[in-house]
């Protein structure tokens, strides 16, 4: 389930907040931010990784840390890990960005079910749009990306894989 | 208790951390630029869990150990991984073998806790099963795919199940300290586990025309300290940095 807020100064400077490994989604889209408590000037904001090991999260802690000090909050990050992060929490708005950016967005969850079922999913090429296409590797350039090749058009190309 | 949790995440942590130092030797020796990838990202997984495990585990100590002081200030017979994620990356077929006889119970270990009584080891284990799920795809694919290959990889595979299938017995094998986590429902039944753990090993060698050695012989050692010669060298890699600049940081 994605979270739910109110629109205010805070939720404003967290859109402008980016995921350093891809740059056109901010962490609002990501859906790592995970709850917003705002109590005067102190403003507590729970994050979660999409990976365990994701190398990005110490940077979007700093990143937040830096843009709420600088508009005058006292920011409190703190790291949560349960629920898991799950593909289904990028926004719709996301997806699209993903897209037009070049990576293939996730599946929504009902549709991925056939990836452990060694099942055979649909992946539309970001380039082309041909959904003539194969999965090279189930890891790709980071952590929560599958490389693809299409077929037709003959790029390779990310897809964000779903968790 | 605490202590006695402590021991526990490192029992759980180190074969992570172990593990996922052996397959970070392989960043940029991977046998193709897919499965380095791959073997790195699997290993990137591997330490963030162990991370979380750490942070945990330094939590629960009477003088705040940090995630770095536990995973790098420890002496060998410290580290409570099993023998198994210490084996060396002899060749791909050693790489695969090895990470597909952890991630089998890898994922069955995690499925456990998930329902632990302790909240943060289960949130751990709901985090790391999402990943492990493709870790093990990974690792079953490429031992069916090599092992009914050619007559060559069939029979790189072949040695390499002959060699570390006795080192799969240490996984199941319930410490006291194990034990007595698992009665207070913290930690997983490792005995029950037995009869899946090796029903899908055994089905995964037969798709890949491999069969397990015939043993009833397996070794032990690691989780009570007793280690290959192996680990020293890894620790040797491994604590470098801490050892000659203490407390450094990124
Ligand atoms: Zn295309």
């Amino acid at each position: 389930m994605s979270i739910k807020v109110k629109n205010t100064a805070v939720t404003d400077i967290l859109w402008g907040i980016s995921d350093p490994e891809i740059p056109v989604l901010s962490i609002m889209d990501m859906g790592i931010v995970r709850e917003i408590k705002e109590t005067g000037n102190e403003v507590m904001i729970s994050i979660t990784p999409t990976y365990s090991g994701c190398p990005a999260m110490d940077t979007i802690k700093d990143d937040i840390d830096k843009a709420l000090t600088q508009a005058g909050f006292k920011p409190i990050v703190n790291l949560v890990l349960t629920p898991a992060w799950t593909t289904d929490w990028i926004t719709e708005e996301g997806r699209k960005k993903l897209a037009d950016y070049g990576i293939a967005p996730p599946l929504d969850a009902a549709g991925d079910k056939s990836v452990l079922l060694h099942g055979k999913k649909i992946i539309k090429c970001p380039q082309c749009g041909s959904e003539n296409t194969v999965l090279v590797s189930q890891f790709g350039s980071t952590a929560c990306k599958a490389l693809f090749k299409c077929e037709d058009c003959l790029e390779p190309f990310d897809y964000f894989k779903c968790l | 208790m605490q202590d006695k949790i402590y021991q526990y995440l490192l029992l759980t942590g180190d074969n992570a951390m172990i593990l996922g130092h052996r397959l970070s030797e392989l960043c940029g020796h991977g046998p193709s630029l897919e499965t380095d990838i791959a073997l790195t990202n699997i290993s990137l997984d591997l330490f963030g869990q162990t991370r979380n495990y750490f942070q945990l585990a330094g939590a629960l100590t009477t003088d705040n150990k940090s995630e770095d002081d536990i995973a790098f200030l420890r002496m060998a017979h410290d580290y409570r991984n099993v023998l198994l994620v210490e084996q060396p990356n002899k060749d791909f077929a050693h790489v695969i073998v090895r990470q597909f006889l952890f991630d089998s119970f890898h994922i069955l270990l995690l499925k456990e806790l998930t329902n632990s009584n302790d909240q943060q080891i289960a949130a751990i284990a709901q985090k790391s099963l999402k990943e492990v799920t493709y870790h093990l795809d990974f690792s079953s694919e490429w031992v069916k795919r090599l092992g009914a290959g050619t007559e060559e990889s069939h029979q790189k595979m072949q040695d390499a199940i002959d060699f570390l299938y006795p080192y799969s017995g240490e996984l199941l094998e319930e410490t006291p300290i194990e034990l007595e986590m698992k009665e207070m429902g913290i930690g997983a039944d490792l005995p029950a586990m037995k009869t899946n753990y090796y029903n899908h090993i055994h089905q995964v060698l037969e798709e890949a025309t491999l069969v397990p050695p015939e043993t009833s012989w397996f070794q032990s050692g690691g989780k009570k300290g007793i280690h290959s010669e192996h680990l020293g060298f890894i620790l040797a890699e491994l604590q470098y940095m801490q050892r000659a600049y203490p407390n450094m940081n990124w």
